[in-house]
């Protein structure tokens, strides 16, 4: 008797959005269904039950999909367990109802270069992501690469730091690896704070593997023997996920003393976070991976000079240290010819708010926050119009309606006010009042204050409680006036990026809907009627997946 | 986050002769070395055990690491996941991160405030129910979210009154106080 393949593959997904959703539980009655028809005796028919990580359209979690024996796929949303034996059927018209397209503009314009093996790869198994092609890479780089090498082709891949600042990463890797002689440390900053981001979070949960591999490439190139991955305690599926990850690469000699039999030595730890969002900043980061409160020291020297216990740091994002992989195996020419001229290569956004299709969406730089919105999106969920979408969370900015055009990209957000920051999205529609989304913001930096600085301290506190006379309508014009200029102080003294960005949010919402907060003033006869930004309601072409 | 995990319940420890909590911290003190630079994860792993951080375990903890008690109570009140007070022994934390807030996560928090007759964000509650808010719990496709005693409840019905009361009922929460008039606030 011949073992045929299993005539469908199952791919369950496995990361938080869609836990929440209850996949945990589709799982299992997939599991006992598929236990049932080999009970059967249908040996050659059992289908394969897979974990795996994010299959992108989080909003219609649990997320399944079917491989069929002739090559095609299929994508599910929103199953019952009651549903599982159906899934496994040769006939699935019943699901038609939950069955997703993925042709939909959602999935067809997305490039995955990041997340390649999202939602492809059981995030449990090396076995799996080896099978997969993780640490062919590392193993070429350790054979006969030299890290000059590897950091030239970073260089030219263009590639700029993923966490929401765009540093050059192959600058940064110089000069790590051209400080005097001695130790150096690399780490991973995994502390995604931005409400509204969860794009690390998915890789972590997705694809550890890659991960790895990408901060051990990191470590050979600029001459590192140890590192860290700071993750944020918000997420204990990714810190189990990434330990066990960590565990089994240890056990495979890709980490420890003699990393894949070369003479390369790498030790890497999970450093879990305790809810301080400032310690996505670095300095405040690597004060707190030594154990201590999580504030900011002024720069210089920079962490790539004087770092972890005064050795020169490598610092990058989890996106930044897994693109690293693919860019290897490709080229730098490769990755440096997606993208625009100043921002090369692919993001990951993660799309949420008042959008159909909510999830996870890795895009050339430069695609339109249109085509990302409206297109992929799908616009608003209840047909109102699209009032404006926030990026760069609480350092970023709104972006109004009528420049939905912009490509995606670090100069052309910069330039509106806004960031790109880590890669948040969260739309909104005219339901949204920008001085509300204003106040949201400076409450949580007011909350998020370290407290080490004044500007910042105080400021954020000053800040809030003007806003919320807007917010109450009870702004006396003057307000107006002085909420710009504590804005501009606070932005200019402040000593880290936490209180140097507080004041976006407020800045860009000034600028772009400036009479909404004229309007909430308590004089009348200084009104301006708002809504002075508004688009046609969204279309979107793509109708429903 | 802890509450996700539902962690606040003291370990059991079935196959060695019951420890006593000074015998647990100093047992995780020691697997990490006696280390100052792994504070942070002891203190975890105590608020893991005792369900906050008490006095007499940062005191341990510190003279264990060999860090003056200024530092550890520095460390232990700076980070906003450490409890340096017990919880009430029920916990709501509803999610006011940008997506939840663009979906009505505001209102969810003052129905929450309401129903529970607790203000946002004070941790002793009413001594069995506390109201927290957290920035985000990554469950944007899902919102407004919230969390009931460790269990993450999804898409609730801001814009329905009674759809949005049974869903939090089923969720377990005490109905709203019937003596209450209007609103406590």
């Amino acid at each position: 008797m011949v073992s045929a393949a299993p005539p469908l593959r199952i791919r369950c997904c496995g990361a938080s959005g869609c836990r929440s959703a209850g996949s945990e539980a589709l799982q299992q009655a997939l599991e006992q269904a598929a236990a049932e028809i080999a009970a059967a005796g249908g040996a050659g028919a059992v289908p394969a039950i897979k974990p795996v990580g994010c299959l992108r359209l989080c909003g219609r979690g649990p997320l399944v999909a079917v491989d069929r024996a002739d090559g095609g796929s299929e994508l599910y949303g929103g199953l019952q367990p009651q549903q599982a034996k159906t899934l496994l059927q040769p006939q699935r018209q019943a699901l038609a109802s939950a069955a997703i397209a993925t042709d939909h503009p959602f999935f067809s314009l997305q490039q995955p270069v990041v997340l390649e093996n999202c939602g492809r790869v059981d995030p449990g198994s090396i076995d799996d992501a080896i099978a997969h092609g993780s640490y062919v890479q590392l193993r070429r780089v350790l054979e006969g690469v030299s890290p000059e090498q590897v950091r030239e082709q970073v260089k030219r891949s263009g590639l700029r730091g993923r966490g929401g600042a765009g540093y050059p990463t192959g600058l940064k890797w110089d000069t790590v690896a051209l400080q005097p002689p001695g130790p150096r440390t690399v780490v991973c900053n995994a502390d995604e704070g931005d409400p509204g981001a969860f794009m690390d979070r998915s890789v972590l949960e997705s694809d550890p593997h890659r991960l790895i591999e990408g901060m051990a490439i990191a470590a050979y190139a600029v001459g590192a023997d140890q590192g860290y991955v700071y993750v944020r305690a918000e997420y204990p599926l990714a810190i189990a996920r990434l330990r066990l990850a960590l565990k089994q690469a240890r056990a495979r000699g890709l980490l420890g003393p003699q990393v894949a039999g070369s003479r390369f030595a790498l030790q890497l730890e999970v450093r879990v976070g305790a809810g301080a969002y400032v310690c996505g900043e670095e300095t405040a980061l690597l004060a707190s991976i030594q154990g201590q409160r999580g504030t900011p020291r002024p720069r210089p020297p920079f962490p790539a000079q004087h770092g972890l216990w005064g050795a020169p740091t490598l610092i990058n994002n989890v996106e930044t240290f897994s693109a690293v992989p693919a860019i290897l195996r490709r080229g730098g020419d490769w990755y440096a010819a997606i993208g625009t001229a100043s921002s090369r290569g692919t993001k990951v956004f993660a799309l949420s708010g008042a959008v159909r299709h909510t999830g996870l969406v890795e895009v050339p730089m430069g695609t339109s926050l249109r085509t990302v919105v409206v297109e992929m999106g799908g616009g608003s969920p209840t047909g109102r119009a699209v009032k404006a979408v926030q990026t760069g969370g609480p350092s970023g900015g709104c972006i109004p309606a009528p420049l939905l055009d912009t490509p995606v990209d670090y100069e052309s957000l910069l330039a509106l006010g806004s960031m790109m920051g880590s890669g948040g999205m969260v739309v909104m529609d005219e339901t949204t009042a920008m001085p509300e989304v204003a106040h949201h913001f400076m409450r949580f930096s007011r909350n998020e204050s370290c407290g080490k600085c004044l500007p910042c301290r105080a400021g954020t506190v000053q800040l809030e409680q003007l806003l919320a006379r807007f917010v109450e309508r009870r702004a006396r014009p003057d307000d107006l006036a002085r909420l710009e200029e504590l804005c501009t102080m606070v932005r200019c003294t402040s000593l880290c990026g936490l209180g140097q960005a507080a004041p976006n949010p407020v800045l860009s919402t000034l600028r772009h809907f400036r009479g909404e907060y004229e309007a909430a003033c308590r004089d009348p006869a200084i009104c301006e009627p708002h809504g002075a930004c508004r688009l046609p309601a969204a279309t979107s072409p793509g109708g429903e997946p | 986050m802890p509450e996700a995990e539902g962690v606040t319940q003291p370990n059991p420890t079935p196959s060695a002769p019951a420890l006593s909590h000074e015998q647990h911290i100093a047992r995780m003190i020691r697997q990490q070395g006696g280390r100052g630079d792994a504070l942070i994860e002891v203190l975890h792993q105590v608020q893991e055990l005792e369900g906050y951080l008490s006095p007499a375990a940062l005191r341990q903890v510190a003279s264990g690491l060999s860090l003056p008690l200024s530092r550890v109570q520095g460390v232990a009140s700076f980070y906003h996941l450490f409890r340096l007070k017990a919880p009430t022994p029920h916990r709501c934390a509803v999610c006011l991160g940008t997506a939840c807030f663009v979906n009505g996560g505001a209102d969810l928090a003052k129905a929450l405030e309401r129903r529970l007759a607790v203000r946002l964000d004070d941790a002793a509650g009413d001594g069995t129910w506390a109201l927290q808010h957290v920035s985000c719990l990554g469950a944007c496709g899902q919102a407004p979210v919230l969390v009931v005693d460790g269990v993450m409840q999804t898409r609730l019905p801001v814009d329905a009154p009674d759809a949005l009361q049974q869903r939090l009922t089923e969720a377990g929460l005490p109905p709203a106080a019937a003596t209450a008039a209007g609103e406590p606030w």
